[in-house]
This record gives C-alpha cells, structure tokens and sequence, in this order.
C-alpha cells in the first residue's frame, strides 16, 4: 500500500517535472533555431554589411542587405515611446500609489487593466483611423504614418507595465520612512518624492526596462502606423522597425532574402535578452532592498 | 508650554481618549506610562497631528502649544512638526547616507549651504552622542548602523531641525539594554535643551529619567504628577497596582 503511494508520487513529480522542462525547453529551441538560421545570411552578406549598411533592398536586381535602418528605427523608437510614456506612467503611479483618494484609485487602476489588455492590433487600428490623420493635419506633412504615429502609440501600450510595476514598488515602501519624513516638517508630496521614490527606485527602474521589452518587441501596432517603408529614421518619414521587417517579408521571402530575415530576428532576440538581463538585475536589486 | 484641554479623540466610533487634561513643563522629562492600548501613543501622536494621517478619525478639545491650538486652522501643520520632533518605536533612518538623513530635514526647510548643512550635521550627531561612532562614514548607508546606532541616529535627524519639543514614542523598546541606556543618557542630557515626552513601556525607565509622569489606563489619564510622588505615594489605587506590578 505504502509503495504504491511512492510510486503515485514519484509519477506526480515527474509530470511536474516535464510540464516545467516545457517552458525551458521552448526557450533552448527558439534560441537554437535563431542562432541556426540566423547566422548563414550574416556569414554571406557579412556582419558589418548586415548591422551597419544604410540600403534595405531585399527584393531588388542586385540586392542589398543593411538594417542599420531598421535598428536605429527600433532604437528611436523605444527611446521615444519611453520618454513620453515613462513620465506619465511614473507619475500616474506616484499618483495611485500615494495620493489619489479611494474611488479616484478604483476608476483609474481599472482604466489601466483595461488598457494592458487591449489587443495590439487595436491600438494599431485606432491609431490609422485617429493618429495618422491627425499628424498629417497637425505638422502639414503627405502621410501621417511615421516614426512619430509608432512612438506615441508605443508610448500608450506601455504605460500599464510601467504603471503597474511601479506602484507594486511604491506600495512596498514602509511606510516607517514616509512617517519620519512627515514628522519632520516635511510636506507629503515632499514626502513621497525625496522618500518614497528614491526608496524605491530599483523596483521603477524596471518597470522601465519591462516598458523597453515592451515597446521593442511590439510589431502588429507599429507595422500599422510607422507606413513600414526601410528609410533611416526620421520623426516624420515612414520607418519600419526590426519587428516589422520580418513580419512584413516573411510571407513571401526565399532563399538569402528568407535567411536575412532570420538574421533580424536574431538581433532582436539579442536586444531582448540583454533587456532582460538588465531586467533581472534591477528586480534582483529592488527585492535586496 | 503644552497645555492641553478636555482632549477626546475617536478611531470611527471607539472612543481612544477621554476628557484629557495636563500641562506639560518645560525642559523636562514627561513620561506617560499605562499598559498596552491605554492610549498613550495615540496622546503622544495627537501632539505633532501625527494622527491626522488616520482616516476616519476625530478630535475634541485644545492642545495649546506656546499659547496657541494647534488644531486652529491657521497653524502650519509642517511647522508645527518641525518645532514638535518625533522619535518612533523602531529606529526607521532613511535609506540613504548617514550625512543625507541628517540633513533630510534641514534641506526640507531649505537649508542648501553646504557649510551650514556640514555644521548641522556635525551638530546633531554631537548632540545625539553618536559623532564619534559615525564621523568617519558619513556618507555610508544608515542601513548598516546597529539598531541603538540607527536610534540615535534618527534622534539626530529629529534635532537637525531644531525642534523645541522631542516626542519619543517608546524609543528603546526595540533595543538590547547597553543601547537602551545610552539612549536614556542621551535623554537627560538632551532637557537642558529640549522639551521631553517619552512613551515607555518600562517603569524603570520612566523612574530614571523622567521628572513628571503621566498614567493612562483606558483612554483616561488617571494620574498626573511629579516622578518622585507618582512613584512613592501614588493617590490613585489603580496606579499604585500599576506601578507595583499588579497588572499591566
């Protein structure tokens, strides 16, 4: 009876074990699939041909195969997305986390769930039918689809990230530190910005970098509103990003063309990674605290 | 120089203190004893509006702080804590540099000199008898002092805004006896200069060092007067079994 217990347990555990090894196992096939095909077409066009060339051309006569566009597409982008959405989605946070009354907290946190699961795809659309138009009334230019319509865009996908990871990091501030502050003459917005915040800017600092992994891997929403032609980024010209030139290629691509897009993914995969190391540290750093 | 008047105070519909009347010397030490949940924290924190940050709670009465109520509309809340200090149950320095949690304060009410801010610092930590255990590292994490270092080190940072008042809300009960006595040297010293009302959970504590004491039992004071009498010949039956230690 009893060994008959032993073996159900050691079966259980094994289960266990093969549902975990799903997820690790995934991650060592993507990376090794990645690595694979990835590397014959930098190996044919020639790493710094591939990283540093201006002139994405897949398609043409004689063609060419640089993305530096669409990495520093990919880069303006993020950055961009991160400057605007990083001082609303902090803020917003200092705001939920410290100073908006009960109900006021009630509205807007669920406005903030609500919007982390909107499909991108939406955003993408209601960025065409709204964004688009509007930048091309506002700055006088031929098309609205720009570097400018992807980072707004982005900027407004990853406020839920930052928002929410930053006020999980300021809600773990002892209040102990606000206190003292407060019994020392101090004002609570004084408070929450000389104490709180500092105190918990390791947790805030990733919930910027979770923004970065956000906003660069993101490619439905930007494919629809960046106008996804390879130009060297400019705020008003239409771009394409690392996401979107592999999304929009894949489909009809063969041969050396097929590889090179590969070999995007595997720049993005590389800048996705080293994110989320930087991630990791950060959150490794704020639970130390 | 605290004078209080017919103070009640309500959490939401439970009555926390009832018809509070005393006044608080000078330059002296008040201690304010009573067992758990008598309300003698909720009294010391009702004198900086600490517990204005309470929701739901309600205040009656006058505490009259240099001839003025400190409920009275007008009064700068942030003013009056910066004149009334505040030293908490566990040392809580910020965590930050020794230097930066001194001068928290002084930045606050806009001191940016640093030869000033030196001097404060300098000062405080003096005053606080903790100069010589920490001058070296200055700008090393608070977070790394012992627990009595870290205590005396947040009664540095309350003097750093030179407050006229230091309430201290049970400031040694979360420290070994050595740190304890160290604080309450301190204590002693620090009434030549400042008005002291300490909430302590130790007798003995309050017959070393305090020169007035206050016994609170069940929201009420019950017993308010020189150390020396309240400790010898208490007037009320139920302070003598207090401090005899009948109950509590």
């Amino acid at each position: 009876m009893k060994n008959k217990k032993q073996v159900f347990e050691t079966v259980i555990h094994g289960i266990f074990l093969i549902l975990g090894l799903i997820t690790v196992g995934s991650v060592l096939l993507i990376t090794v699939y990645l690595i694979i095909s990835g590397i014959p077409a930098i190996r044919e066009i020639g790493l710094v041909h591939f990283l540093f060339g201006k002139t994405w051309a897949s398609t043409a006569a004689t063609p060419s195969f640089g993305i530096l566009p669409f990495i520093l597409t990919s880069v303006y982008g993020t950055a961009g997305a991160i400057l605007l959405g990083v001082p609303i989605g902090f803020l917003t946070a200092v705001y939920l986390a410290k100073l908006a009354p009960p109900k006021m907290k009630k509205i807007v946190s669920a406005a903030v769930s609500l919007l982390a699961g909107i499909p991108s795809v939406v955003y993408g659309l209601v960025g065409m039918l709204v964004l688009i138009p509007g930048i091309r009334a506002l700055f006088h230019i031929p098309d609205g689809a720009s570097l400018l319509a992807a980072i707004i865009v982005l900027a407004i996908m990853i406020l839920p990230s930052i928002i929410n990871v930053s006020i999980t990091a300021l809600e773990a501030v002892p209040k102990e530190y606000e206190d003292a502050s407060l019994a020392l003459g101090a004002t609570p917005i004084e408070t929450y910005f000389r104490v709180s915040v500092p105190a918990a800017k390791s947790g805030i600092a990733a919930a910027v970098v979770l923004g970065v992994g956000r906003a660069i891997g993101e490619a439905m929403a930007v494919m629809m509103v960046a106008g996804n032609a390879s130009n060297m980024p400019s705020l008003f010209q239409s771009v394409r990003f690392l996401t979107t030139a592999v999304a929009s290629e894949m489909s009809y691509s063969s041969g050396l063309q097929q590889q090179a897009l590969f070999s995007i993914a595997l720049v993005l995969f590389l800048f996705i990674m080293l994110i989320n190391a930087i991630l990791n540290f950060f959150l490794k750093r704020s639970k130390e605290e | 120089m605290i004078t209080v008047k017919d103070l009640c105070l309500w959490y939401g519909n439970t009555q926390a203190l009832h018809h509070i009347n005393m006044d608080i010397p000078e330059k002296a030490i008040t201690a304010l004893i009573g067992p758990s949940g008598c309300g003698k924290s909720t009294f010391l924190k009702t004198l900086n509006r600490m517990n204005d940050l309470i929701p739901g709670i309600r205040i009656t009465g006058e505490v009259c702080y240099n001839e003025k109520n400190i409920f009275s509309p007008d009064v700068d809340v942030n003013m009056l804590r910066k004149e009334i200090g505040m030293v908490f149950q566990k040392p809580n320095p910020f965590p930050m540099s020794i230097y930066d949690n001194i001068a928290y304060g002084p930045r606050t009410h806009g001191i940016t000199s640093r030869v000033k801010l030196d001097d404060i610092v300098e000062r405080s930590l003096r005053d606080a008898a903790i100069w010589d255990e920490v001058k070296d590292r200055l700008r090393k994490n608070a977070l790394g002092l012992s627990g009595g270092q870290q205590q005396r080190l947040c009664i540095a940072r309350a003097l750093a805004v030179s407050p006229d008042v230091l309430l201290m809300d049970e400031p040694t009960s979360a420290l070994d006896p050595i740190s304890t006595s160290k604080i309450e040297e301190l204590a002693i010293s620090l009434k030549e200069k400042y008005t002291i009302i300490i909430v302590t959970h130790n007798m003995q504590q309050a017959v070393r060092i305090s020169d007035k004491v206050a016994f609170f039992l069940l929201g009420e004071m019950i017993e308010y007067n020189d150390a020396e009498t309240i400790f010898s010949m208490p007037s009320d039956k139920r302070t003598e079994d207090y401090i005899t230690g009948r109950f509590g």
